[in-house]
């Protein structure tokens, strides 16, 4: 789950990091507002993107204000901008800071390492993939102990890889510190300061924050799952979520719906390879209820794009004669208005496949076939 | 001769009492899986089709000489039952269960290293001998004995794989679930390291998906080390970056992990990856030919 940067510099704030708190707002006069409270005349704001995504700066979301009126435009015009896919609906107002230096400090889940990695860099404020592409040299990275959690002396190394003075070097410390026990308290799989600077007075300030928290802390965290942003997500992903369904929304014409991650993305594929376009990612997993199947079919039609739906399941311990059942029962529960391909192999396949004949519904062999049969449906050709 | 489970494996089945537990002892006594003990704490004394429950895993290798744990604990306590099974000397520990916080991953799969036990999963359908052992959730009438070894990061998907290899006669000497989790006890590395040594295993099966870099390690390992003909299947071509595709380990993140840069590896240490799952079993029957 993605955080907004105002939700991960308020959680970073918590673990004593020095952040540079600013004011929400929806509204460009709530904007303004922020702007008099902030700074005052002569002051100078910066006012942001909040969306679960980067690139804000180069879309025009990051715009500089020096007067209320200045902050009431800028959030007029970022508010409601699409930044790659992402509406934005909130602006962070924050105060103008004088910079000094910009570095990149990050706590990221590394998978190659298995354990919890800094990457640091003094090149800050740009795209860190970029730095690590360009100069790898530059970015310095130390893994965490992976029972003893980030110790003093990999701290340390990090500080004087990236050169940091001595008499800079206790605020900069205790600033990774905090962003590791940030990571750490928060169940995250990133936490990142980009940048983190040095201000002209000699000050550590995180000008930027963002998390990611790992989905499975948050049945155990209700504080975190609190700050999901409801608005910025899409309301099918939403219900099969609550309902324990894996779903996402694609920009196709092809609703699928299949048992197994794995299988479901080669399901995907497939429809690709055939000349057609997924409209959504489905993973029922194991439940292959009438109840299940039901939802299923529902969260993939409520995509009005949706001209032909694709079923393929291969039940292992599931039944295909149950899948078969419940597939039948649902379509009494759901208006089913477009053609479904079905492919139902495994255990009981027989009788899963004669109950769906009983019901005027044919089943295909193999996932090529399934994969052709749906694609030629959604053209409106005859399958 | 297979890899990792065979007929005389001693396995103990941890969260025996649970939904999960309880179903899945019951399907791998009824394949002749050597099944010799169950935990559950607190309901040590009863008995699970006929296998005997203790309370610690301690007791039961104790009192059964299990070697093998596979666990069906919930996520909340998973984490707990595989340090168990470390700690009591279990030298192969399955863990099935999904959903576990991925921090809490990182110390248990480094504990585990340490006691030298070996971990596969979590969030995996397990591994299965064929005719010998059945350690897992996989549907045991897919499988066939033969001279293919498999392993894979998906569940479904690798029964899709494993059919198709059974209907072209091509039976399998293990096939081996590693999971979707991004951090796991297993790595594809792991287990061609283990066919490359295996007498029986004639050709390698491997089944990847997006997320991380596991296959593009594995290809690097298989230029080097693997002399046996492998071939592939990578899902997730069409998946869009920065989602997560069902598994905690599909996401394409920064552009690391598509199956694209996947393909590409494998293909250049000699791979030869299938465009469909079907066509896996055609590519391996003609590499054995």
């Amino acid at each position: 789950m993605n955080l907004h940067e105002y939700q991960a510099a308020g959680l970073m704030t918590e673990q004593g990091i020095p952040t540079n708190p600013g004011i929400v707002a929806t509204t460009p006069s709530q904007a303004a507002d922020a702007f008099d409270e902030l700074a005052g005349p002569g002051g100078l704001v910066a006012v942001k993107a909040q969306v679960h995504t980067g690139g804000r700066g180069k879309a025009g979301g990051i715009k500089l204000a020096r007067s209320a009126d200045e902050a009431r435009d800028a959030a007029e015009a970022i508010l409601g901008m699409d930044i790659n896919g992402h509406i934005v609906r909130k602006v962070l107002i924050a105060p103008g800071v004088d910079i000094q230096r910009e570095y990149y400090l990050g706590a990221i889940l590394d998978r190659s390492a298995r354990g919890i990695t800094i990457m640091a860099s003094a090149e800050g404020g740009v795209d860190i993939e970029e730095v690590a592409a360009r100069s790898p040299e530059k970015i310095v990275r130390v893994t965490a102990d992976r029972q003893l959690g980030l110790l003093d002396y990999q701290i340390r190394e990090v500080a004087f890889g990236l050169g940091i003075e001595p008499q800079l070097m206790s605020g900069f410390n205790s600033v990774l510190r905090s962003l590791y026990d940030t990571y750490v308290h928060n169940g995250a799989t990133l936490a990142e300061i980009n940048p983190l600077v040095l201000t002209s007075d000699d000050h550590w300030l995180a000008l930027d924050s963002k998390m990611t928290i790992d989905d499975n802390i948050l049945p155990y965290r209700p504080d975190l799952e609190e700050l999901r942003d409801i608005e910025a997500e899409d309301a099918t992903e939403l219900k099969a979520r609550a309902n324990g369904i894996s779903f996402v929304k694609l920009d196709g014409d092809i609703g699928c719906v299949v048992n197994g991650a794995g299988l479901a993305m080669a399901t995907m594929d497939a429809i690709k390879l055939f000349g057609g376009e997924p409209a959504n990612f489905l993973d029922v997993g194991g439940g292959a209820t009438a109840d299940q199947v039901a939802l299923a079919l529902e969260l993939v039609l409520a995509d009005e794009a949706v001209k032909a739906i694709l079923f393929n399941i291969f039940g292992g311990i599931t039944r295909a004669d149950l899948v078969a059942e419940g597939i039948v029962e649902a379509r009494k529960r759901v208006d089913v208005r477009v053609p479904m391909v079905i492919r139902l192999v495994g255990t009981n396949q027989e009788e899963g496949r004669r109950i769906l004949a009983e019901a005027g519904l044919n089943t295909v062999e193999t996932m090529s076939e399934a994969a052709q049969a749906v694609v030629a449906a959604a053209s409106g050709q005859a399958g | 001769m297979s890899i990792l489970v065979n007929r005389d494996t001693r396995v103990l089945v941890q969260g025996i009492t649970g939904r999960e537990g309880t179903f899945h002892t019951g399907q791998m006594v009824e394949y002749g899986t050597n099944v010799v003990a169950g935990v559950t704490p607190g309901r040590g004394g009863s008995a699970v089709h006929g296998v005997p429950v203790f309370n610690t895993v301690k007791e039961a290798v104790g009192e059964s000489g299990a070697n093998t744990s596979i666990i069906y604990v919930p996520a909340r306590f998973a984490p707990d039952a595989i340090l168990e099974a470390a700690d009591a000397g279990i030298e192969l520990i399955i863990c099935i269960t999904e959903n576990i916080p991925v921090n809490e991953m990182i110390k248990v799969r480094d504990h585990v290293v340490n006691t030298g036990s070996r971990l596969i999963g979590p969030n995996c359908p397990g591994v299965i001998t064929p005719g010998e052992a059945k350690v897992g959730i996989m549907p045991a009438y897919i499988h066939e004995r033969g001279r293919v070894g498999l392993v894979s990061r998906s569940g479904t998907l690798t029964y899709e794989v494993v059919w198709a290899l059974t209907e072209a006669g091509l039976g399998q000497t293990t096939a081996v679930g590693i999971g979707g989790d991004p951090i796991n006890g297993t790595s594809f590395i792991d287990v061609l390291e283990l066919f490359e040594q295996d007498d029986e295993t004639e050709g390698i099966v491997l089944l990847g998906e997006i997320g991380g870099t596991d296959e593009e390690q594995a290809a690097a390992y298989i230029a080097e080390h693997v002399t046996k003909p492998v071939a592939s299947f990578i899902a997730g071509q069409t998946a869009p970056p920065g989602k997560r595709m069902g598994h905690a380990g599909a996401i394409i993140s920064g552009g690391a992990g598509t199956a694209a840069s996947k393909i590409a590896a494998l293909e250049a240490a000699g791979v030869r990856v299938a465009d469909r799952p079907s066509a896996v079993a055609a590519i391996m029957k003609e590499l054995l030919a």
